[in-house]
């Protein structure tokens, strides 16, 4: 152990502002009535808004430890952090009228989505697999607990106890993987594991079973075939507030465990784990594109939905290239938006008493309200993948970068069940534009969330027909 | 001069804009005012092009004016080639623009759509004059396609009319096969010289003409041959040979105004045009010299016995039109490119004169065109039975008007032709004088003379047409009459058109058949002993004893001749053949083809099979979705020992 600078705390600024507000705004909370319950919100989203300013103060063209290196601050972190903020704000911003209507309105939603974000940040940080496993830990709770928000609904508290136990076994197996590399390198330090990996004296088949639970592990968290089963009950079994949470900013921490873990840790073993990528990326990308048309439910879609993108992702890191990466750090972060306005057009839908769960609850919506129709088609379309939406662009990214490596057939598997995917989307524009409406589809939501949504929505027209900034950025993360 | 050029274009082409778009906001005579002054500037400007070229001598001009676009090698644009024949085909193409222009005005008085034909015919002429004023391949396809699209739009212009509409697209359809030809062979051309330009193209022939064409027959197929049959196979559509002839007499369905511009005195002249500027590729090919000369023998004879027994005037002018064309193309066959152009030109007088005379006749009658309720007009319409029957006498080639000479030569030069058909050319071109004076009499003896076979009422009502009508009559009648004798010198044997035209010394049909020229009255007493004038007046004699003299004959002879009465009377069943044979085969191949790949394959198979396939295993992978915590961690954990089992074996 060195000896500690209090000047790498600077590094740790955005963290501990973090921690520091989501533990006063606990307090406040308690002393708060009611009706001033508003107050929490804003006090979260000012948080959010200067922790963003904070992270961007920090140096972002160097790459930076602390903590005798068991933090790490590179690019990657910095964006991922950003777009983690965004997309948290975003998240609030929708469920609070939401939570309202369902008379859940606490304090509590607000400080664990803000500790589920700081165990996020944590983990796109870690430099040390025991940091890392701290902040999935810390972002696993929180979520399990946000899940069972709704405790007196059978279906939310369902929803959770899968999500526990299952999490609770990954977690296992992604710790038994750790400690096998820590019984091999006799360190956590990721750069001091990777090179032990590669100067291995060990037989190489104790390093394939490491990596094994390890994937296993990062499998379940993105929400991978065959370890995706929580996702559709989970987005389904949650209230609408807390999935949009779930389904959207995780997704971005995930695939920095991913990076940090497989390439950063793994990655001398890459042509191992590029085949059982491969092969989780077939199964997601083909389960969850088929399975997809056959629900009725639109969150149990998004849900498959999110499990075929997830392949998307694999293949971008699979491919092991620089450009693949980005591309697929480019893919996480889209995909976040996307699901996130998906999901914001469900809560806006909603009322007290009525879930706009169903598909044929969207027929119809472009005569009442043809501006959210409009959003709603931009986030289909997206998701789907047409041009000039910026779905397109992190497709293309993806698939430029597996046809640079030569996997030939899983770019073309690949646009196969895009388009077949391409299907419920477009049976949602369908029904919002040439159905007619069944019911009276009233829209009672405040002026801030359609503002937001309506950003949110203008962000993924405005990056589809200009994605060099955003593309400009995960390229510079793997330059 | 370079603008000069340009603006016998564009004036036109602004005046068919300005009229267009502004159709319903411009009165009439604004309307008429525009159109008729665009074109008015570009036959001043015309006239002064041709007086540059004819007595100034004008050097040759050859230049592009824009470049629109550059592929490769290869640059498309906008170029202008005046000579002798450019400049005049431009004045021809002006000068009964603007009459028919004027005509309109009276032709049309009555029409909604007025302001919208004057744009229509604005446009037209833009066309026609890019189309004989280009220096290339490119702007000559884009003018013929414009002056289609031209013709399909006033063929169909009452187009509340279903037989019109039928028409236009008859005449657009056919027009197709003939352009799909025409550009295979600008395609050709293209692929062996590199070049869409004329001057370039044609330096090129002699190298071109040595190219066998590969990967067709044995090989030994010249080149050149196929391009120059390609190039006529659109020549076929637009001057209606047969048998792509079908269209020209259903075009009658246009205003009439619209027959006399386009369907007889300029478009459907530009397959001989085309052809006669393209002489420089088709002298070197004997083989394609034949195939022009033998359709063009069987559209002029064949045609022309049609004409004898229709009963609509306008058909009756449109058959002869066709039969006048295959004259022209004849001459072409024989190398004789001056006197297929120098009958263009008589014809396209005195068949306008024609056409516009019949015109005066329908509306006369209020739009009754069928010659069984005509007759005895002659008293009451003086001038136009004056001009009409000049125009008449023009045509048959009565000795002294301009179509005595321009017919005249045709025979001759076929006579003097050694290439294999001119025999049945010279048969087919000789008989046509008589059946020409045939028809074009009956014409004029059952609308003019004998009794009125109308009723009483409709008597009262007829007078002469009004001066808009009558002026172009009278402007047309005196080139009808006299630019025969003014131009026979300069144009046969004159240097007018010998920068333009190439002709090899061994099919000078023209130098045989007149080595030398001692001026046109010598040569018009030259021509009296040619048995053509005596088959015109045999003509003319059986048309006045058949209708005038014993009227009840003509019954007679239909009942005694029924068999070929009933073939002419059917056209030949060729528009049957079309019809049955090869619209219907291709509608039947085109509904197999749909029924078993479209309907079964694509549809079938793979668009709702796949989809079935999807929704049946969307439907069994749901039901993994069980619900029960045990199999998810079930299935997380078989997950996790295939990929340890995978690692392990590997």
């Amino acid at each position: 152990m060195n000896g500690f600078d209090s000047n790498e705390l600077i590094l740790l600024i955005p963290e501990i502002f973090v921690l520091a507000t989501a533990c006063l705004i606990l307090v406040i909370d308690l002393f708060l009535s009611e009706q001033h319950r508003n107050v929490t919100f804003y006090l979260t989203q000012l948080s959010l808004f200067f922790t963003f300013l904070l992270t961007l103060e920090l140096p972002s063209d160097t790459v930076l430890y602390a903590f005798n290196s068991s933090f790490i601050l590179d690019t990657m972190a910095i964006v991922l952090k950003c777009a983690v903020y965004v997309v948290t704000a975003g998240a609030f911003c929708y469920a609070r009228p939401y939570l309202k209507q369902i008379d859940l309105h606490k304090g509590e939603f607000y400080v664990l989505g803000l500790f589920a974000m700081l165990g996020m940040m944590v983990l796109i940080s870690a430099n040390h697999l025991l940091v890392l496993y701290l902040g999935l830990e810390l972002m696993s709770l929180s979520l399990y607990t946000l899940v069972a928000l709704n405790r007196d609904s059978a279906q939310s508290t369902e929803a959770a106890m899968k999500y526990f136990v299952l999490g609770a076994i990954a977690s296992g197996m992604l710790l038994y993987g750790i400690s096998i590399l820590y019984g091999i390198s006799g360190s956590l330090d990721i750069p001091l594991v990777a090179d032990s990996v590669t100067h291995s004296l060990f037989d190489r088949i104790v390093l394939l079973f490491a990596l094994s639970f390890i994937v296993v592990g990062v499998a379940f968290k993105l929400g991978a075939v065959p370890f995706h089963m929580w996702v559709p009950d989970v987005y389904q079994g949650a209230p609408t507030a807390v999935t949009v949470f779930v389904g959207s900013a995780p997704k971005i921490a995930a695939f920095a465990m991913a990076m940090r873990l497989l390439v950063g840790t793994l990655g001398d073993l890459h042509a191992e784990w590029q085949g059982m990528l491969i092969v989780l990326a077939v199964l997601s990308l083909g389960l969850g594109n088929v399975v997809a048309i056959a629900q009725s439910n639109i969150k149990r879609m998004l849900a498959y939905s999110t499990i075929g993108h997830i392949g998307f992702i694999l293949m971008g890191v699979l491919s092991g290239t620089a450009a693949g990466f980005s591309a697929a750090m480019f893919y996480s972060i889209v995909y976040a938006l996307m699901t996130l306005g998906a999901f914001g057009v469900v809560i806006l839908m909603s009322r007290a008493g009525f879930e706009a769960e169903n598909l044929d609850d969207y027929k119809g919506l472009n005569e009442k309200h043809p501006w959210f129709a409009f959003m709603m088609l931009v986030f289909m379309f997206s998701l789907a993948g047409v041009p000039p939406l910026v779905g397109f662009h992190a497709k293309l990214a993806v698939l430029r970068a597996v046809l640079e490596v030569d996997l030939v057939w899983l770019a073309i598997v690949a646009v196969l069940f895009s388009v077949v995917g391409a299907f419920y989307y477009l049976r949602i524009i369908k029904l919002m534009y040439f159905d007619s409406a069944e019911s009276e589809l009233l829209i009672d939501k405040p002026l801030d969330m359609k503002v937001a949504l309506s950003l949110n929505g203008l962000l993924v027209l405005g990056l589809g027909i200009m994605p060099g900034v955003l593309m400009g950025w995960c390229f510079s993360a793997f330059a | 001069m370079q603008y000069i050029y340009l603006s016998i274009v564009l004036f036109s082409l602004i005046g068919a804009i300005i009229v267009g778009l502004g159709c319903s906001r411009l009165s009439r005579v604004a309307a008429h005012s525009i159109a008729i002054t665009g074109v008015a500037i570009a036959f001043v400007l015309s006239l002064f092009v041709l007086f540059n070229v004819t007595l100034q001598h004008a050097p040759v001009y050859n230049g592009s004016v824009y470049q629109w676009a550059s592929l490769g090698g290869l640059s498309l644009e906008i170029g202008f080639l005046i000579d002798g024949l450019t400049a005049l085909m431009i004045t021809v193409v002006s000068f009964i623009s603007l009459l028919v222009h004027i005509y309109t005005i009276g032709y049309m008085r009555d029409d909604p759509g007025y302001n919208r034909f004057f744009s229509y015919i604005s446009m037209f002429t833009f066309a026609m004059l890019m189309l004989v004023m280009s220096n290339n391949f490119l702007q000559l396809f884009f003018g013929w396609e414009a002056v289609g699209l031209a013709s399909y739009l006033l063929i169909g212009f009452w187009f509340k009319r279903p037989t019109a509409t039928a028409a236009g697209l008859k005449a657009f359809l056919i027009n197709r096969v003939g352009d799909f030809g025409f550009i295979l062979g600008i395609a050709a051309i293209f692929a062996v010289s590199g070049s869409l330009d004329y001057q370039t193209v044609f330096q090129q022939a002699p190298v071109i003409a040595e190219l066998n064409v590969v990967g067709l027959g044995d090989g030994s197929g010249s080149m050149l041959t196929l391009i120059c049959i390609f190039l006529f196979i659109g020549a076929m559509g637009k001057s209606a040979q047969v048998p792509l002839h079908i269209w020209l007499p259903d075009s009658m369905e246009g205003p009439t105004p619209i027959s006399a511009l386009i369907h007889a005195a300029t478009m459907v002249t530009a397959g001989v045009f085309m052809v006669a500027r393209m002489s420089p590729l088709f002298e070197y090919s004997e083989t394609a010299l034949s195939f022009i000369l033998v359709i063009g023998a069987l559209t002029a004879l064949l045609m022309g016995m049609v004409g004898i027994v229709q009963h609509d005037i306008k058909r009756v002018i449109a058959y002869s039109t066709l039969s006048q064309l295959g004259y022209m193309v004849v001459a072409l066959g024989a190398s004789a490119y001056s006197a297929a152009i120098f009958h263009l030109m008589t014809h396209a007088f005195f068949k306008a004169l024609l056409f516009l005379a019949a015109g005066s006749v329908i509306i006369a009658l209020h739009h009754e065109q069928d010659m069984r309720r005509m007759g005895g007009l002659r008293k009451l319409m003086p001038v136009t039975y004056w001009t009409c029957l000049i125009g008449a006498l023009a045509l048959i080639g009565f000795p002294g008007l301009s179509g005595f000479y321009s017919k005249d030569m045709i025979i001759e030069v076929v006579g003097h032709s050694k290439l294999w058909g001119a025999g049945v050319a010279e048969f087919c071109v000789v008989v046509g004088v008589f059946v020409t004076a045939l028809y074009t009499f009956r014409m004029i003896f059952l609308t003019f003379h004998g009794q009125p076979r109308f009723d009483a009422h409709t008597a009262a009502q007829i007078k002469e047409s009004p001066h808009v009508v009558t002026i172009p009559l009278i402007l047309l009648a005196i080139p009808s009459v006299l630019v025969g004798a003014l131009t026979v010198k300069p144009l046969l044997f004159g240097d007018l058109l010998r920068n333009a035209l190439v002709v090899f010394n061994i099919h000078n049909t023209l130098l045989k058949a007149h080595p030398e020229f001692h001026g046109v009255i010598s040569y018009t007493f030259h021509s009296l002993q040619s048995p053509a004038l005596y088959l015109a007046a045999a003509g003319v004699f059986t048309a006045w004893w058949l209708y005038i003299k014993q009227p009840q004959w003509p019954a007679k002879i239909k009942t005694a001749l029924l068999p070929l009465h009933h073939i002419l009377r059917r056209k030949y069943w060729v528009d049957e053949i079309y019809q049955n044979g090869i619209a219907a085969g291709s509608r039947a191949l085109a509904d197999r083809l749909w029924r078993f790949g479209d309907a079964f394959i694509i549809d079938g198979i793979i668009i709702n099979g796949s989809a079935r396939l999807i929704t049946r295993g969307a439907d069994r992978l749901r039901n993994v979705q069980s619900g029960y915590l045990f199999h998810y961690a079930f299935a997380m954990i078989v997950g996790l020992l295939l990929l340890l089992g995978w690692m392990y074996l590997r």
